[in-house]
């Protein structure tokens, strides 16, 4: 059991030449906290996700557990949406491996710790295969058991479901929400999938469209795991951030000129 | 009742009996295209000796006048010494050339620094030919082994960086950046994440190179040695012997399409999951 940190982002903002990406973002994060960033594509989500991670310099300040980010560090592990981030030359269990052999982890320590790992996601079965041997949803377990491993604080997932079909997206779905509560760490998961938000997390932050994206609404989940998407407090839930993401979404299909070229039609 | 039975059993016992014809026809259909290899090679040769029977051997020796010849050459032991002087000096030219065309391709394609400083002596010297340079190698390295191993690597060494180099810029950047948060420094992104995903550009690399090493090997040895198939080729004329010139070219296909064999073989095995 690894214990959270907290994550406080302090007027965060991204101007790339004239373009303004982002601006005035400030949101804190609770240690051990679930948080999913929603909003439509192109709304800068990721590319705050990707500032947390240390891969993108921004303006403003971000702090994990208290300490300013400076590139990527392995207090906090990436979960990326594509299962090409694994390396395919390697088994899952030298993936998983990857980042204790780094630190020089001895081996029957490396082995253990991958085996535990590789067990929590459910993959024990096929530890010995090769990313190209496995379906996508086995992918992104063994991508999920590969950050596990290094015990990170902050786990941040970039879509991570995004590319799975419905069903496999499902069952990891529950499996995440079982896994973030055995080890304890602070999640923050970007989606634009509503449902995925509300069974997941403990506060749902909208984001508006770009450009100079920024926060729209945040919404605080106090129901029970496992949540059931048939419970009218989610169906309540589900319509009011549908709602305010669909003013997102026509805000932009507007500024694209697409809403006038459908009403010509 | 019985019009069923008779139908049905016949196609029931069956299956025994097709496995045997459609196994077989299975394999012919694998073994096809390596049967149309040996029909081409064996109309070849019919061509050629049909060919030869209306000219003078001078001009165009015959097969069975060729294979006399290599069996004359095989006997005297030319032939295999001629063998093992090429291939050494192929083995070592290519080798070295591979050594450091690699790491040479890998700090290229990482550091812009080093691209900037070596490019401009990489785009010029790629258009020109080793044979432009075997006059220069005989006058600096003299006219023993050393002058023709580095040719060899001279040809070798543009092949396999440029290789590399497009191999390191292709690498995916989402798994350098997975590999940085999962806490890899830059020294150890090259070497556990670049350098493996470079792999089947170096092993194409290579292989290309070990064709041009055969080109360049020929070349220098027609101009200054006294053993290899080049100078074969080469001291056929003083003798008036164009079968051993055949002869000569015969073996560096045949040398050439086992060296790619083996290459394509052991990197298959060695390299697999890389590949």
């Amino acid at each position: 059991m690894v214990r959270g940190s907290s994550v406080s982002i302090k007027r965060v903002g991204l101007t790339i030449g004239t373009n303004e990406i982002m601006a005035g973002i400030d949101l804190d994060i609770r240690a051990g906290e679930f948080v999913c960033l929603l909003g439509p594509s192109g709304c800068g989500k990721s590319t705050l996700l990707n500032a947390i991670a240390g891969f993108q310099d921004v303006a403003g300040e971000i702090l994990v557990d208290g300490k300013p980010v400076k590139g990527p560090g392995l207090d906090r592990g990436v979960v990326f949406q594509s299962s090409e981030a694994l390396f395919p030359w390697l088994s899952v269990r030298e993936n998983v491996e990857y980042g204790l052999k780094l630190r020089r982890v001895d081996a029957a320590e490396r082995r253990s710790a991958a085996e535990r790992y590789v067990s929590l996601v459910g993959l024990k079965h096929a530890i010995d295969k090769f990313p190209g041997e496995l379906s996508g949803g086995m992918r992104q377990r063994a991508q999920i058991a590969r950050v596990l491993v290094n015990e990170p604080s902050v786990v941040l997932m970039d879509e991570p479901f995004g590319a799975l079909d419905a069903q496999t997206r499902e069952v990891l779905q529950s499996e995440l929400d079982r896994i973030w509560k055995s080890t304890g760490c602070t999640i923050v998961f970007v989606t634009h999938d509503i449902w995925e938000a509300i069974l997941l997390a403990d506060r749902v932050v909208t984001m508006t469209a770009g450009p100079r994206a920024s926060i729209k609404v945040i919404e605080k989940i106090e129901l029970p795991h496992p949540r059931d998407p048939a419970d009218p407090a989610c169906m309540a839930l589900y319509a009011r951030i549908r709602d305010d993401i669909g003013a997102e979404v026509t805000r932009v299909l507007r500024a694209q000129g697409l809403i006038e070229e459908e009403l010509v039609k | 009742m019985t019009q069923l039975t008779q139908t049905t059993n016949p196609a029931e016992n069956q299956p025994a009996a097709f496995v045997n014809p459609s196994s077989q026809r299975k394999r012919m259909k694998e073994m096809r295209p390596f049967f149309i290899s040996v029909v081409a090679i064996v109309g070849g040769l019919l061509l050629w000796q049909l060919a030869s029977m209306y000219t003078s051997p001078l001009f165009l020796p015959s097969v069975s006048l060729t294979w006399a010849a290599a069996l004359e050459l095989i006997s005297d032991g030319t032939l295999q010494q001629s063998i093992l002087a090429s291939s050494g000096r192929i083995l070592a030219g290519w080798g070295a050339g591979v050594l450091i065309g690699v790491p040479l391709g890998i700090f290229m394609g990482r550091f812009e620094l080093v691209r900037q400083l070596l490019d401009p002596y990489i785009e010029f010297f790629r258009f020109i030919p080793p044979i432009a340079f075997v006059t220069l190698a005989v006058i600096w390295l003299g006219p023993g082994e050393l002058s023709k191993i580095a040719l060899i690597f001279y040809t070798t060494v543009f092949i396999v960086t440029l290789n590399t180099i497009a191999g390191v810029q292709a690498v995916i950047p989402l798994r350098l950046r997975a590999a940085s948060s999962l806490g890899a420094s830059q020294w150890q992104i090259l070497t556990t994440v670049i350098l493996p995903s470079t792999v089947p550009f170096m092993v194409t690399g290579a292989r290309i190179a070990m064709g041009n090493s055969f080109l360049t090997v020929v070349s220098a040895e027609i101009v200054s040695a006294r053993e290899g198939l080049g100078a074969l080729i080469w001291t056929a004329r003083n003798f008036s012997r164009t079968e051993w010139v055949f002869v000569g070219i015969v073996t560096l296909g045949l040398l050439g399409y086992l060296f790619d064999r083996v290459l394509r073989i052991a990197t298959k095995k060695l390299l697999k999951r890389y590949l």
